[in-house]
């Protein structure tokens, strides 16, 4: 839950931004160019400390949805314990937002892990490479127009021989 | 075709050829790492320059299975991520989908939920610390808590049929009440429990090689641990006062009287204190919910449609039928919002949350899960740097990293 002190800060920072309640959780919804601003202005202003985590939400078969991609951004503040929750809408082919590894460290696996599911790519990032999928992986397994199964990635795998290798 | 090297080296500025250090493979398969994990580890004779974090083994897609299943059928995945604590990830799963749905509980409902939490939490710690007991050598502490750790499994058979893929929330509700059988249990547990408890304490509290192994390892400062997301035990081993069962009260936390078990070195040995004092504390709260049980139903009134109603409702009454049959057809299920919500409990690893999309269906659009050992283990290099080889260890067991929820 957002003070209204803090709402009230950010608003005035960020005028384009939308703001909505649910169950209590505060979110806000930003366009991509002001995201890192945006983030930079909570953590170092508002006192939301604690990255809690980045996410992604692809909308692809979403009845009603206007964009492809949601990043989500779950932020807490040690202090005051508050949260919010960030998002930006992505569509191809951009798909590529600022890295926040300069706010929080932790943001490193987290960030590679929406680039190794979703394809977002973190511009800035110091280690971007996949970290659940193999390197040789070519998809993006979350994506919704990647099948559940019947794929055959296993078959496409080099076999290696004992004495080829 | 040539597969890529999986591991890319960062390079190290360094002038000349730095022959004497040599790279060593520390898993996926060594009886240290507990679990299906990789460590390339860059030694300069008996010390670790750098480590190099490989994993992915264990990745099954659960995030992409939740994507298929019910909520009601997606909680037997969450048993398998966290499989020493699997209670506390089927109450976060479904304390998330409720919050998504705006159930409110029933209380006995939450207190038997706020009972099985603790009792995971005392589970975990159980492992954890004993898992790092034997890592450093003391085989002993580490079947004390193994001991008492059977003890609990059959109290969560009694309550629900299994040991480990418990599977016991469900949607507004339990799987079935707490037998009187499982209450007599846990208050057996509850009474030889805290002499187990000192003995381990006295083993191992100051023992001088569990100490020497442990003490100044891994240091991990208040700030660095909030910077790195860290949160449960290890954010609070460091000076971290964040826990969300005094900060967000969820359940029935707020009828309790516990403490937050803090420490300020944020070492190993900090790490190991903090989880044997919160030990204490759930037990305390164990104790404290045992007894003050609340009578009445654990599931949500039949009239919200979400938890199943009881065979005598479904035979003798006619909402009772209609909600059965609401529920039990394949293309009715229960409403859901077309929104996004995230609720997290305090796991025994820290917080333990899920990110629903929901589409008005009963299965999730997203089910992303906020997995602490993933965090956890991304501090693991920083807190290794410069450390003994033998310490990698005693860190990783610290950090209490289960590679099923790890990958995922």
């Amino acid at each position: 839950m957002l003070r209204p002190e803090t709402l009230a800060q950010l608003t005035a920072a960020f005028p384009q931004l939308a703001h909505s309640e649910f169950r209590g959780q505060s979110r806000v919804v930003v366009p991509s160019p002001s995201l890192l601003p945006l983030l930079t202005q909570l953590k170092e202003r508002l006192g939301f400390d604690l990255l809690v985590d980045i996410t992604c939400v692809d909308y692809l078969n979403l009845r009603d949805a206007t964009d492809r991609f949601g990043l989500v951004y779950l932020l807490a503040s040690t202090d005051s314990n508050e949260r919010i929750t960030v998002r930006s809408f992505l569509n191809e082919p951009d798909l590529t937002v600022p890295t926040a590894t300069g706010l929080w460290e932790g943001a490193n696996w987290l960030e590679r892990e929406v680039w190794d599911m979703f394809g977002i790519v973190f511009a800035g990032h110091p280690d971007h490479r996949r970290i659940l999928m193999p390197d040789e992986f070519d998809a993006h397994p979350l994506r919704k127009d990647y099948p559940l199964q019947g794929r055959g990635e296993r078959h496409n795998f080099p076999v290696l021989t004992r004495g080829g290798s | 075709m040539p597969l890529a090297p999986s591991v890319h080296t960062h390079d190290i500025a360094h002038d000349e050829p730095q022959d004497y250090v040599w790279t060593l493979n520390f898993g996926p398969q060594h009886p240290a790492t507990h679990t299906t994990l990789r460590l390339v580890l860059k030694l300069d004779g008996e010390r670790v320059i750098e480590a190099m974090p490989d994993i992915g083994y264990l990745h099954s897609g659960f995030e992409k299975i939740g994507e298929s299943l019910t909520f009601n059928q997606y909680v037997t995945v969450t048993d398998r991520m966290n499989y020493i604590s699997p209670m506390a990830n089927n109450v976060a799963w479904h304390h998330a989908v409720e919050t998504l749905l705006g159930l409110e509980l029933p209380a006995r409902c939450q207190y038997i939920r706020t009972i099985i939490c603790e009792l995971a939490r005392i589970s975990d710690h159980l492992v954890c610390n004993g898992a790092v007991g034997l890592d450093t050598g003391a085989f002993t502490f580490f079947l004390y808590a193994f001991n008492r750790r059977e003890d609990l499994y059959d109290i969560f058979e009694t309550m629900c049929g299994a040991r480990f893929t418990n599977s016991y929330t469900r949607v507004g509700g339990l799987m079935h009440d707490m037998t009187p059988l499982a209450v007599e249990k846990i208050r057996a547990f509850c009474k030889v429990f805290p002499s187990t408890l000192r003995d381990m304490e006295r083993l191992l509290n100051r023992n001088r090689i569990f100490v020497d192994r442990t003490k100044g390892v891994g240091l991990l400062t208040k700030d660095e641990a909030t910077n790195r997301s860290c949160t449960g035990p290890i954010a609070r081993a460091s000076g971290v006062t964040r826990d969300l069962r005094k900060d967000e009260p969820y359940l029935s936390y707020q009828d309790f009287d516990f403490k937050i078990c803090c420490a300020t070195a944020g070492d190993c040995y900090s790490r190991y204190l903090v989880r044997m004092a919160e030990m204490w504390e759930s037990l305390k709260i164990v104790e404290q919910a045992i007894e003050n049980l609340p009578t009445g139903p654990v599931n949500v009134d039949i009239g919200q449609r979400t938890a199943l109603p009881t065979k005598r409702q479904v035979y003798s009454t006619i909402e009772g039928l209609i909600s059965h049959f609401e529920l039990e057809m394949s293309n009715r299920g229960f409403e859901v919002p077309r929104e996004e919500s995230y609720a997290a409990i305090e796991s025994p690893n820290g917080e333990l949350g899920f990110y629903i999309a929901g589409d008005g269906t009963d299965v999730a659009y997203r089910a992303r899960c906020r997995p602490p050992s993933y965090i956890h283990f991304a501090v693991f290099p920083h807190l290794i740097r410069g450390h003994t080889l033998s310490d990698v260890v005693a860190v990783l067991g610290s950090l209490n990293i289960i590679a099923a929820e790890l990958d995922r």
